[in-house]
């Protein structure tokens, strides 16, 4: 009995089958969530008690501009239909125009997905590189004094209005102590002055290897990105924490230490491996979140991004303007998904 | 010849009722011997196991008169070398392997980390030594194995696996915590039958941890009988039916015998007593 064969299981499909299943069924599923996104947004856009034809003649255009214009927009045309024209419209990158500046929608999110984009990136990267270790000392130290600090800045993150800390902050690091630069993305003699490649001004002027402009764009962008990071921080080091709590109490732990390893390979080499699945969850969630665009954020620094770009548009139903950022935005979520969903596969052998 | 000895060991939790004293005061000492530890739940035989490695974690408390490795008192290491002991000359292998094996690490890289920790060799080396001791806990496919994870494998395989993997830097003595009762009847068998073979191969020492007394008397030299954080009985395994003590004779009579059966099994009636007697020495006097 003691030398019984080993048996695991086997995989019965053939190998190339086997890899290429998830990726066909993956890109299947976000097309259908894509289709359906794009239906709903399109639905509530249509339903909207506004006149699209108005918006575009304004209020006293005659009877015979109006039905010209009516037909002009499709509007004759069954709700399906027009889902259709709309459908193969956005398939090619044509969002329609805009109402309020009469220019292509899917330019003005060029525009200002980047400008987004940049500051989510930094704002995440802030919030990961001090909030994953934060968590992971606040556990193994609990109860301690660091422990005590990770839950104030915690509680503050959660508590406090990003508007009252974001104006706080221009009030001291630029107003009085003029560390950093003020609203807006750049001070107004280094605007235009690099080629606009990728949109985010950091790379930009990188690439044009125009460093000043640079320093310039990291002044402004180093404030609202850090309030920003703070708040992913405080969610962040809190998930952490709890994660890690979690695992800490787990037997392979004490198996590690019953080895005779130091307490910190115990926590980086074996616990910090099985919380990573869980933290890929919850980075991306408050990635998505700050690529959503933070609406006050972008308007107490006067930041040109989406969050701002779909609430102006919609306060003057720019009904365009709002579905496509809405496509974006939510473009951007399934992707961050996926995404996700990609690196569980890879750091989680169980999924396989 | 004496490996280990533990003189007055207590272990202390403290709590909002108070302080907890999970073990009170035991002594027992270790040869190369097989020496089982017997308790219900609560009695404080795995904590005794623990607090040898010294793995009792704040806000416990280990004290004790010394807890002495071949001349060498444990109590009195600082962590650091605390670290060099375990593992390398005192090891563990734990209930369930399903919980005691990392989910997320191949077996082969644990088990090449466990020798890695302690012997300055390169990585062939150390995978060697690990297919080799796969194939001593009679894993056919060794190969294979390393490369797997911890969810690939029955119970069974997973604690010969860790059994394996606890021996790979040739400790002194290895304390069994309840080895095989998370496994099938079918199988505790063949992992105790390994056990045992390389234990006594390799000269080793075994602490072996159990509420199962039929286990315990078939498989151990000695027993120590754990009641409420004490010892109420120390006897050689094989005279464990001519014990003395009310609770062990208790637990006798509450199993079925194949060869006796009854009706009745009796139910064990406790004794406060019990609790408030002073530990019974394990110590063996050296031959």
């Amino acid at each position: 009995m003691a030398d019984a064969p080993v048996t695991t299981e086997r995989r019965s499909t053939a190998p190339l089958f086997s890899w290429a299943k998830p990726i066909v069924f993956t890109l299947g599923s976000v097309a259908v969530t894509m289709l359906g996104l794009l239906f709903v947004t399109f639905i509530i856009g249509r339903v909207m008690p506004i006149d699209p034809v108005l918006a575009v003649l304004g209020e006293r255009a005659s009877q015979e501009a109006y039905d010209a214009t009516y037909k002009a927009m499709g509007l004759d045309q069954p709700l399906l239909v027009q889902f259709f024209y709309y459908l193969t419209d956005v398939l090619r990158g044509d969002f329609g125009m805009s109402i309020l500046n009469a220019r292509p929608v899917s330019e003005d999110i060029a525009r200002v997905f980047p400008a987004t984009l940049e500051l989510a990136t930094i704002g995440i990267i802030i919030g990961v590189v001090l909030g994953v270790p934060l968590g992971v000392v606040a556990a193994v130290k609990r109860g301690s004094w660091i422990d005590q600090i990770a839950r104030v800045v915690a509680l503050v993150g959660y508590s406090m209005p990003i508007f009252w800390l974001g104006l706080m902050g221009l009030l001291v690091f630029y107003g009085i102590l003029g560390w950093v630069g003020g609203p807006g993305r750049l001070d107004i003699f280094y605007e235009d002055i690099v080629p606009a490649r990728t949109g985010m001004i950091l790379v930009d002027s990188a690439i044009a290897g125009d460093w000043s402009v640079f320093r310039n764009a990291f002044s402004h962008i180093v404030l609202p990105a850090s309030l920003l990071g703070y708040y992913s921080l405080a969610y962040i080091s809190r998930m952490t924490r709890s994660f890690m709590l979690e695992q800490l109490s787990a037997e392979y732990v004490t198996t590690a230490r019953v080895k005779g390893m130091s307490e910190w390979a115990v926590i980086w080499v074996h616990v910090f491996k099985n919380i990573r699945v869980q933290l890929i969850t919850v980075i991306a969630l408050s990635y998505a979140n700050l690529l959503e665009g933070s609406v006050l954020t972008e308007i107490i620094f006067s930041w040109p991004g989406i969050g701002s770009y779909i609430t102006t548009s919609l306060l003057s139903a720019d009904m365009n303007a709002v579905l496509g950022g809405t496509v974006v935005v939510g473009l951007v979520f399934i992707v961050l998904n996926v995404f996700s969903d990609l690196l569980y596969r890879v750091f989680d052998p169980r999924s396989k | 010849m004496t490996l280990l000895e533990v003189e007055d060991l207590w272990v202390k939790f403290p709590t909002r009722q108070g302080i907890f004293e999970a073990v009170r005061g035991v002594s027992f000492s270790l040869g190369k011997e097989r020496l089982g530890i017997v308790g219900e739940s609560g009695s404080g035989k795995s904590m005794t196991g623990r607090a040898i490695l010294r793995l009792i974690r704040k806000p416990g408390i280990v004290e004790a008169g010394h807890i002495t490795l071949e001349g060498t008192d444990l109590m009195q290491l600082s962590e650091k070398e605390m670290r060099k002991v375990r593992g390398q000359r005192i090891s563990m292998v734990m209930q369930d392997p399903k919980f005691s094996l990392n989910p997320v690490m191949t077996i082969g890289a644990q088990m090449m980390e466990a020798y890695l920790l302690h012997k300055n060799t390169s990585k062939t080396q150390a995978r060697a030594k690990s297919l080799e001791m796969l194939k001593a806990v009679s894993i056919s496919d060794p190969e294979r194995v390393m490369r797997a994870y911890p969810h690939e494998m029955s119970g069974g395989m997973g604690q010969r696996i860790m059994i394996a993997m606890m021996l790979i830097p040739d400790p002194q003595i290895l304390i069994a915590d309840e080895p095989t009762s998370a496994l099938d009847v079918s199988v505790q068998r063949q992992v105790l039958d390994i056990m045992d073979r390389l234990v006594t191969e390799r000269g080793m020492g075994l602490i072996f941890i159990s509420h199962d007394l039929n286990l315990v008397a078939e498989f151990c030299d000695r027993v120590l009988i754990m009641y409420a954080g004490r010892v109420v009985e120390v006897c050689d395994a094989d005279r464990l039916h001519e014990a003395k003590h009310p609770y062990t004779q208790g637990l006798l009579n509450s199993l079925p015998r194949i060869e006796d059966p009854r009706k009745h099994l009796v139910a064990l009636k406790r004794d406060d007593a019990w609790a408030e007697a002073p530990s019974v020495s394990g110590v063996k006097a050296d031959a």
